[in-house]
């Protein structure tokens, strides 16, 4: 103890040096906004970044596989050309655009960080507002339906994954027109999962049913493909089904997406809005 | 005793005052703006203990900070300029050479050593100083840069300050 002492007092200069050091930090840190919200920020860019250079590294591994989704996605989009397609397309066409005006356009981007064992699920692109991105829009990939934006800053935005507990997607299945919302985490932690609730059980559902996106909402174009039925379970005295859903997008495996800009959303939403008012 | 005490009340009013009215609006752009005011920690005596020292310091660049609306950037370059302070006049005074040279100034301690000890002691009080205040390494240089031109407007703000009260002792 006495040593102990005979060190300190020794020191003492330096000892004293830490005290005061670490007070006027501590006062710097605590009532210095732009010190206190740049220790946030660096070490936010310091993550953005790593996720970004781990990321280039891992898209190496993953060139394989990118290229036959890549394959697989130009398949699809072959057969969507007019030359292979008979004449009954004009349903699924008129959708999309008419012929002077365009409704939606797609922003391609990255995955650079994605989760699929979280409660809620969120998946981090590389692509911002600088580039057009801005809370609310969809997000969907080669397979289908991805998530919603959730955040987005200058160069990277958040997206809230189907697999989150708070996201809600307006579904219905092929044939039957009846909208119902596809949910995930209830119960239920399976990222190749989802639940479709709120169809009537009146419809006939059957096994292998496609999934997709209904034509009421403003995030995502219609017929966006979100998964097929595997199960239906009939609860006794409800009046609607638990739909379970096989996701059709690998989110373990995600690549790039593209980001879904409705360029009549905000007319829709403010017209929607209007007709609420005057209720 | 008092006198001592006395005299450097009066300099820390004064060299706050100078401070904070009229070098807080000199500057060259922002890229050299002068800290006359560390010049009372550099005159502080030989003997002061090293707790009071510390306080002192503290003190002086919270004062400062206040009207300059930066708590802690200021008092934490202060602490460790006290700290510099103490090393370097630990390796190159005389512990017996106290009692007949009480405080570290120009006209006692002779010109080349104190124009050393000026530049020690401002350079590093500046580089934390302006680090705190970017607080980020990005632009390095536009901070270094800020350093040496503020560094040499304040050394010779206080070699001008320390000639105006030069008192040549003779020994």
């Amino acid at each position: 103890m006495r040593n102990l002492w005979l060190f300190i007092s020794k020191y003492n200069a330096f000892f004293l040096f830490v005290i005061f050091f670490v007070s006027s930090l501590t006062l710097l840190l605590r009532y210095n906004s732009y010190q206190k919200a740049s220790v946030l920020n660096s070490s936010n860019q310091v993550v953005g970044t790593a996720f970004e250079n781990v990321n280039h590294f891992e898209s190496y591994l993953n060139l394989g596989r990118v290229n036959d989704s890549l394959a697989t996605e130009n398949a699809r989009l072959r057969g969507m050309l007019k030359l292979s397609k008979s004449n009954d397309s004009v349903v699924q066409k008129a959708v999309n655009d008419t012929l002077t005006h365009q409704q939606y356009t797609y922003i391609v981007a990255k995955v650079i960080n994605n989760s699929v064992n979280q409660k809620n699920n969120f998946i981090t692109l590389n692509r911002g507002k600088k580039h057009g991105i801005v809370k609310g829009m969809g997000v969907i990939s080669t397979g289908g339906v991805v998530g919603i934006v959730a955040d987005a800053s200058d160069n990277f935005s958040t997206v809230q994954s189907v697999l989150n507990n708070d996201t809600r997607i307006s579904a219905t299945i092929v044939g039957s027109n009846a909208p119902g919302s596809l949910i995930w985490g209830i119960g239920n932690f399976d990222y190749r999962q989802a639940v479709l609730q709120d169809i009537p059980n009146d419809k006939q559902v059957k096994r292998g049913a496609r999934v997709v996106t209904t034509p009421y909402s403003a995030i995502f174009p219609a017929g966006i493909p979100i998964g097929t039925v595997i199960a239906t379970d009939k609860k006794g005295g409800s009046s609607f089904l638990d739909i379970e859903v096989k996701l059709s997008v690998d989110f373990s495996n995600l690549g790039y997406v593209y980001v879904v800009n409705n360029l009549m959303a905000a007319e829709q939403l403010q017209l929607e809005a209007n007709s609420k008012k005057d209720e | 005793m008092s006198k001592v005490i006395f005299a450097n009340l009066v300099r820390f009013f004064f060299l706050i005052i100078i401070q904070v009215f009229l070098l807080k609006n000199v500057g060259y752009y922002n890229l050299a703006t002068p800290f006359l005011y560390i010049l009372f920690i550099l005159l502080l005596p030989f003997n002061t203990p090293n707790l009071l020292l510390f306080a002192l310091s503290f003190l002086a660049g919270l004062t400062v900070d206040v009207f300059y609306d930066t708590p802690g950037v200021n008092a934490a370059a202060c602490t460790v300029l006290a700290l510099v302070r103490i090393i370097f006049i630990d390796v190159t005074v005389h512990r017996d050479g106290f009692d007949n040279e009480p405080e570290p100034r120009l006209g006692i301690m002779g010109f080349r050593w104190f124009l050393f000890y000026a530049i020690v002691a401002t350079l590093f009080h500046h580089i934390t100083l302006f680090l705190l205040e970017t607080f980020h390494f990005a632009e390095i240089q536009y901070t270094l840069v800020r350093v040496v031109l503020s560094s040499l407007l304040t050394i010779l703000l206080i070699l001008i300050a320390e000639f105006i009260f030069y008192k040549k002792k003779l020994r």
